[in-house]
């Protein structure tokens, strides 16, 4: 092989990696956008480490729950059921706890486990039934409702125990006055963690020979991330810490984000969503995976359950309303396609953080529900919108047809059929 | 007044001149100073490599591409247009059929012809005149089933002919057709070509997308090839009293490709060896119909480094062989013995199969083969993820590289292994879903129509590959309808009529007459 090909091919495969992933910055710029529009609205008050605090705990369960849409709507799917999943499961826990007596440690695993089977149930419907997952989940909102209100008999249940609130209220253990200590700590070595990762990855695919960003761009990257990270803990560090429940989301994005990019277990779902038929004919377990996914769908409605059954210390009939909904519109806004296939783990909490700071942001100027609601639907619609726009604008490039040769083209270069046959009758 | 200039215009000059078209993509010249011009009531066919400019010159005349967005003129009848959407040029009597077809299965015949400008008054449907008109126009292009049959309970062959019937209804004058012979069997693409050869008495146009020869040759008047978005050269087609034409296949593939394809199937390289794989008494029920055997009693036996052909029409039981073959994808009650060195293989998932050495490389790639809005790497390295991974977790690196390694291997045109495929052209898309095969190192590689919708070059490749593949060593079976392909591939052929296995023969000295026979041959084993 030529050295200039080998070079360009490998400007090629670089190029490739490190874009890609270009859709999701329109949103996390738009994130930052907002950020800064509230903080300049609210005179400064979003940013206090008391919001800051305040805006990780209301968005905890959203977070918890759109990660496991996203889920959902890459293999293709919707769930609807999620938010009487929080209700039920919510429900159940309080009664064990409160009428049964059992400790919080026993009550979380068979909460979650709760959970499973119901995705289980409904896992079973869509992915080997193939009844269609709308149909499945519309349903069971309907079946977990019902379920919830026959389980606390049309009342609330509370107060709760100290010991499941903590999950939702509590924060790292530490001393009180001045900055945080662990929360620093715990900031240092993830910001340490990733500073690792990025140039180890860096180090790989030179290793590779595939072309990289310069190191003075990596080293940048870093510092930049370094900042962020640690302007973020020093903030949280200011009140009293990090919150127990921004650990478990910190855990969780970490670990669904690793999975759903980095291991064939992931890749499988995304197949799955791209095109069920192709990934069965490549040996994909697809009626299996789509079964795993509504599985863990309905874990992350249970433990989503538990945080917000502890936040508001009690189970109530009606909680969750429209959570299924919250969840559905982050993954959207977070940059997942209705036809599956496209989405990740860090658009969907993007997509969340959106609507949470929108809400507690709005919130804090005194706009009314009304409103609130209005704008919420429009940045909903205009996000997707604009996302669409922006493929069409893509996919309206170069036509099938007209991809570029390589090799030069032209009459003189001759097409490529001949300059092999001679090695074939060799 | 208007309308007397035009008729008097259409006598003298041709129905359709394009003139010096420029069309431009970002960083692409697709079209790159075309003429084509199309005399009235003549079957023009419109060749070239995929790639060569011959659908975005369609686009272009169609209105898909508006103008503005392209240069040069187009003229019809002599007066100049300018397309600002398909509409307007169904206004002057341009239809283009896809090779998609644009019919929608749950509504009627008539419903489809009518989809758009239904035979209504105020807004209500007047059915009767519908119908009766759908019927006339049914007769008209030969197809004899009733108005109100919904397409989907239609064959391709027949939704093709309704698609020209819903042109016709449109009082179309120029008929585009991009490959619409593809998915057709050889009686309904005789049919289809007899009823081109029809309008035409009629007075309409056709212009004629194909990468078959053999059909272009028989039908059309002029041939334009098209490369490298330039219009090369434009051959009138003369035939003498016995319908032989002036034109050859080999001077039209010259044309194309730019030089002379002495030999348009590559040798054979390599010895064949000892007996892989053996299929003993293979039988498949149809996933629907209890009872009824798709296949039925198959045996066939495979050796190393050899190709072996499955010829047969249409519904002989091909595809649902293969498929049922590849980890029960096709079928109920798969039953029978798939031995491999003698010893008996797992055959019960297609992850067996796969780790079994079998790659199945189906017949409709777009649906079955690829994920479209995937890149060619993640598709690559679908089957076979274990290749670039460690305990389940991926090695971007290495699979970026091993990706690239092999769509260069295959000879994919692209801007690189992250490009989505489906932007590639069917060519490359194919190439492709064969990287993917070859990828999971298989044994076995059962193709199943590979050069469908591709033209002579890539074909070529695709046959490369093969080539080389069946010289280390593994084992290839080609299903295909075409029967030079099989004819110029394959070291021994096995036929198949309804379901069941009618003939093998050695390849070579095999002819298509001999094939034709055993394919035909219903009831009774050979």
């Amino acid at each position: 092989m030529k050295e200039p090909d080998r070079t360009s091919r490998l400007a090629r495969i670089g190029g490739a990696l490190v874009s890609g992933n270009s859709r999701q910055y329109g949103m996390a710029i738009a994130l930052v956008a907002i950020i800064v529009l509230f903080q300049i609205l609210t005179g400064g008050l979003l940013l206090t480490p008391l919001n800051v605090t305040n805006l990780i705990m209301q968005n905890s369960y959203i977070l918890i729950l759109a990660i496991g849409m996203m889920l959902v709507i890459v293999t293709g799917h919707i769930d609807l059921s999620v938010g009487s999943v929080v209700a039920f499961t919510g429900a159940v826990s309080a009664i064990m706890l409160t009428s049964w007596g059992l400790p919080t440690v026993a009550v979380v695993p068979v909460a979650l486990l709760i959970g499973a089977l119901i995705g289980a149930w409904q896992g079973f419907w869509v992915a080997y039934v193939r009844v269609p997952a709308f149909i499945v989940t519309l349903a069971g909102m309907l079946i977990f409702r019902g379920a919830t209100l026959a389980v606390l008999g049309g009342e609330s249940v509370a107060p709760l125990p100290q010991s499941l609130r903590d999950i939702a209220s509590g924060f790292l253990p530490g001393q009180g006055g001045g900055p945080h200590v662990p929360t620093l700590l715990l900031g240092a070595l993830g910001a340490a963690a990733i500073v690792w990762i990025q140039w180890g990855t860096r180090a790989r695919s030179r290793g590779y020979g595939l072309p990289v960003a310069p190191a003075p761009v990596t080293a940048a990257t870093s510092a930049l991330t370094v900042v962020a990270i640690l302007a973020f803990t020093y903030v949280l560090a200011d009140y009293n810490g990090l919150p127990l429940v921004g650990l478990l989301l910190v855990a969780l994005i970490a670990g669904y984000s690793f999975v759903m990019r980095s291991t064939t277990m992931g890749r499988r779902v995304y197949a799955v969503g791209g095109s069920e038929q192709a990934a069965a004919l490549s040996g994909i377990r697809t009626q299996r995976t789509t079964f795993w996914v509504f599985v863990n769908m309905g874990v992350l409605s249970a433990l989503a359950g538990l945080v917000f059954t502890a936040r508001l210390n009690a189970a109530t009939p009606g909680a969750g309303t429209m959570f299924e909904l919250d969840a559905i519109a982050a993954a959207f806004i977070g940059g997942a396609s209705a036809s599956g296939g496209v989405g990740t783990v860090v658009g969907a909490v993007v997509g969340a953080l959106v609507m949470g700071v929108l809400n507690n942001g709005m919130s804090l100027i005194g706009l009314g529900v009304d409103w609130q609601q209005l704008i919420k639907g429009l940045v909903l619609l205009l996000a997707v919108a604009f996302d669409i726009y922006n493929k069409r604008r893509v996919n309206t490039g170069p036509a099938a047809s007209a991809a570029p040769r390589p090799r030069g083209g032209g009459a003189d270069s001759g097409p490529p059929p001949l300059a092999d046959k001679a090695r074939a009758s060799s | 007044m208007r309308q007397e200039e035009r008729r008097s215009a259409s006598r003298g000059g041709p129905l359709l001149s394009m003139r010096d078209i420029h069309k431009d993509f970002p960083g692409v010249r697709a079209l790159d100073g075309v003429s084509l011009s199309v005399g009235h009531g003549r079957v023009h066919a419109l060749m070239g490599e995929n790639g060569a400019g011959k659908s975005t010159l369609m686009k272009v005349l169609s209105g898909v591409h508006p103008a503005g967005s392209y240069t040069g003129g187009i003229l019809v009848d002599g007066e100049p247009c300018a397309f600002s959407g398909v509409a307007d040029s169904e206004d002057a009597g341009i239809a283009i059929i896809h090779q998609e077809l644009a019919l929608i299965p749950q509504l009627s015949i008539s419903e489809n012809v009518f989809l758009g400008h239904e035979r209504a008054r105020y807004g209500v449907v007047d059915w009767g005149a519908t119908h009766a008109r759908a019927h006339e126009l049914l007769r008209r292009v030969g197809l004899d089933e009733n108005p109100a049959t919904p397409v989907s309970a239609l064959s391709v062959g027949a939704r093709q002919l309704v698609e020209i019937a819903k042109a016709l209804a449109k009082r179309v004058r120029l008929l585009i057709l991009d490959e619409p012979t593809s998915a057709l069997n050889e009686a309904e693409s005789t049919r289809l070509l007899e009823l081109l050869l029809d309008l035409r008495e009629q007075g309409v146009t056709c212009i004629l997308i194909s990468h078959k020869l053999g059909e272009v040759v028989r039908v059309c008047d002029e041939i334009t090839i098209l490369r490298d978005g330039r219009a090369i050269e434009t051959l009138a087609v003369e035939r003498d009293a016995d319908g032989t034409p002036s034109v050859d296949e080999d001077r039209i593939i010259r044309g194309m490709v730019g030089r002379e394809l002495d030999q348009r199937h590559p040798e054979r390289i390599g010895e064949i060896g000892e007996v892989r794989f053996e299929v003993r008494d293979w039988t498949v029920d149809h996933p629907a119909r209890t009872g009824h055997r798709v296949v039925d009693g198959a045996h066939l036996t495979l050796r190393a480094g050899e190709v072996v052909g499955m010829a047969g029409l249409m519904g002989a039981g091909r595809t649902e062989f293969a498929m049922s073959l590849f980890g029960r994808s096709y079928g109920r009650h798969v039953r029978g013995i798939l031995l491999k060195d003698g010893v008996e293989m797992a055959t019960g998932s297609v992850t067996e199969a796969i780790r079994g050495g079998i790659a199945y490389v189906p017949e409709d790639r777009k649906s079955l083969g690829l994920v479209l809005d995937d890149d060619i790497r993640h598709n690559t390295t679908m089957a076979a993820l274990d290749r670039v991974s460690a305990r389940g977790v991926l090695d971007p690196g290495l699979e970026a590289v091993e990706a690239s390694r092999m769509s260069e291997r295959m000879r994919v045109r692209s801007h690189g292994a992250t490009q989505v495929v489906r932007t590639l052209s069917g060519g490359n898309q194919q190439k492709v879903v064969l990287g993917k095969w070859m990828f999971t190192r298989p044994e076995l590689l059962i193709l199943d129509e590979p050069t469908r919708g591709i033209d002579v070059g890539a074909k070529y490749e695709i046959y490369l590959i093969v080539r080389q593949l069946a010289a280390e060593g593994a084992c290839v079976l080609l299903i295909s309808s075409e029967l030079p392909e099989i004819l110029g591939m394959c070291d021994r052929i096995y036929t198949m009529c309804e379901g069941r296995i009618t003939g093998e023969v050695p390849g070579e000295g095999a002819d298509q007459e001999t094939l034709m026979r055993l394919m035909t041959r219903t009831g009774g084993h050979p």
